[in-house]
């Protein structure tokens, strides 16, 4: 598996930074457990944070501090460094990986998926972020997303089958990254459908007025 | 710094602890302030930091990140918890979903300290602007969006900065990296 398409370096920074939110943190980490190139650039971007540690000043501390952590990492049980993942040759059980798999609550199979239209589907991810919309969409083979812009940014991460849109394929950790200037029609794989974690921060403007009228129905 | 903790990891060497607080507890206030601004606060969640850094000393990996690097990460993490109320989602290293990296030759950790220095001087070397940019995102602890309203230029200005600053400082890191192998 090859992953072409990255998340975009002002997310990778805003994450390494710890000033994303939730939602769109969701799909970056979700994205660097699939791409160990990406999880090297994060750690790019976390040194200009080390950097700043060394460089951007000292305070003073509270008169006492290094008595009361010493005396608290007496009683401190040191943390055991992990294990690592599964060898690429080890088939894995889990279709979603972590931090997703946790937020969705299990497997691709054994969520509870509602019906969108009459073949897509949908499952919601709860967050604590009130700036996004994230949720998971399962679209049929050959299916096309009715053409829509957008009133805001919209993130993309393939976890199953691929997505084909204006020219490119998107496969498994792909992430496709479309904002307001962009109107798109895109297509699931013709053999495979598309599973995908999809993150909004507004609702998707459709083109055509009927699409507008059923876009509540279909929620999305 | 970086023996240092490899050493508390090791055999739970104190000195070394007590070296590294002498050095970083200043500098994790400084910037936990940032959010805080009650040095109150800033005190408790720098020593929260301390104390962890010492329990999981022997998780840190000199050939991924430099002593003040992965310092930082415990810190930012700790601030969220601490002054946000979203969580932050990571990846679990040791989930085997995980896709895994190609093992790093033992050389490497060298390689990588050397690297992150190579990033430091190019940082040094980046103009007062763009200095600023990257101080307001990593310890102001503010989105793109406000920083955007800060510095009173549209959000796609920030980000395309952003993505300018962080480009220059990568092609001089994976630089470093290749002539170091």
């Amino acid at each position: 598996m090859s992953i072409r398409h990255h998340v975009s370096d002002d997310l990778l920074v805003s994450y390494a930074a710890g000033s994303l939110s939730e939602g769109w943190s969701l799909l970056v980490a979700t994205h660097l457990a699939l791409c160990p190139r990406c999880r090297s650039r994060n750690r790019s971007a976390e040194a200009i944070g080390g950097w700043m540690l060394d460089c951007a000043g000292a305070e003073p501390v509270a008169t006492g501090s290094l008595a009361s952590v010493m005396a608290r990492i007496t009683d401190a049980n040191p943390l055991q460094s992990q294990q690592r993942g599964c060898a690429e040759s080890t088939p894995c059980s889990h279709d979603l990986p972590e931090p997703l798999r946790g937020y969705a609550g299990g497997e691709l199979a054994e969520l509870g998926w509602r019906r969108v239209g009459f073949t897509a589907a949908r499952v919601e991810i709860k967050t604590g972020d009130p700036e996004t919309q994230v949720r998971l969409l399962r679209f049929p083979p050959g299916m096309e997303v009715p053409e829509h812009g957008h009133g805001g940014r919209e993130l993309t991460l393939i976890l199953f089958g691929s997505l084909h849109d204006g020219g490119c394929v998107f496969e498994r950790g792909d992430v496709a990254d479309v904002d307001e200037t962009v109107e798109h029609t895109p297509k699931a794989g013709p053999e495979t459908g598309c599973v995908c974690l999809a993150v909004t921060n507004s609702p998707l403007r459709f083109r055509s007025l009927a699409l507008r009228l059923v876009r509540p129905i279909l929620g999305i | 710094m970086a023996e240092r903790l490899v050493a508390i990891g090791r055999s739970g060497d104190r000195e070394a602890f007590a070296a590294l607080f002498e050095y970083y507890a200043p500098r994790l206030k400084a910037y936990l302030l940032r959010a805080a601004r009650d040095p109150s606060i800033a005190d408790e969640v720098m020593q929260e930091t301390m104390v962890m850094v010492w329990r999981k000393a022997a998780q840190y990996d000199p050939a991924k990140a430099s002593a003040a690097t992965w310092i930082f990460t415990i810190a930012r993490n700790l601030r969220i918890d601490a002054f946000r109320r979203g969580r932050r989602p990571e990846i679990d290293p040791s989930d085997p979903a995980l896709v895994p990296e190609m093992d790093l030759p033992a050389d490497q950790a060298i390689v990588r300290q050397e690297a992150e220095s190579g990033l430091r001087k190019a940082m040094a070397a980046l103009s007062e602007t763009e200095q600023q940019l990257l101080q307001l995102a990593f310890y102001e602890d503010l989105s793109h969006s406000s920083i955007a309203a800060r510095l009173g230029v549209p959000l796609g200005t920030v980000k395309s900065r952003i993505r300018m600053t962080f480009a220059k400082l990568r092609s001089s890191l994976e630089k470093s990296e290749d002539e170091g192998r």
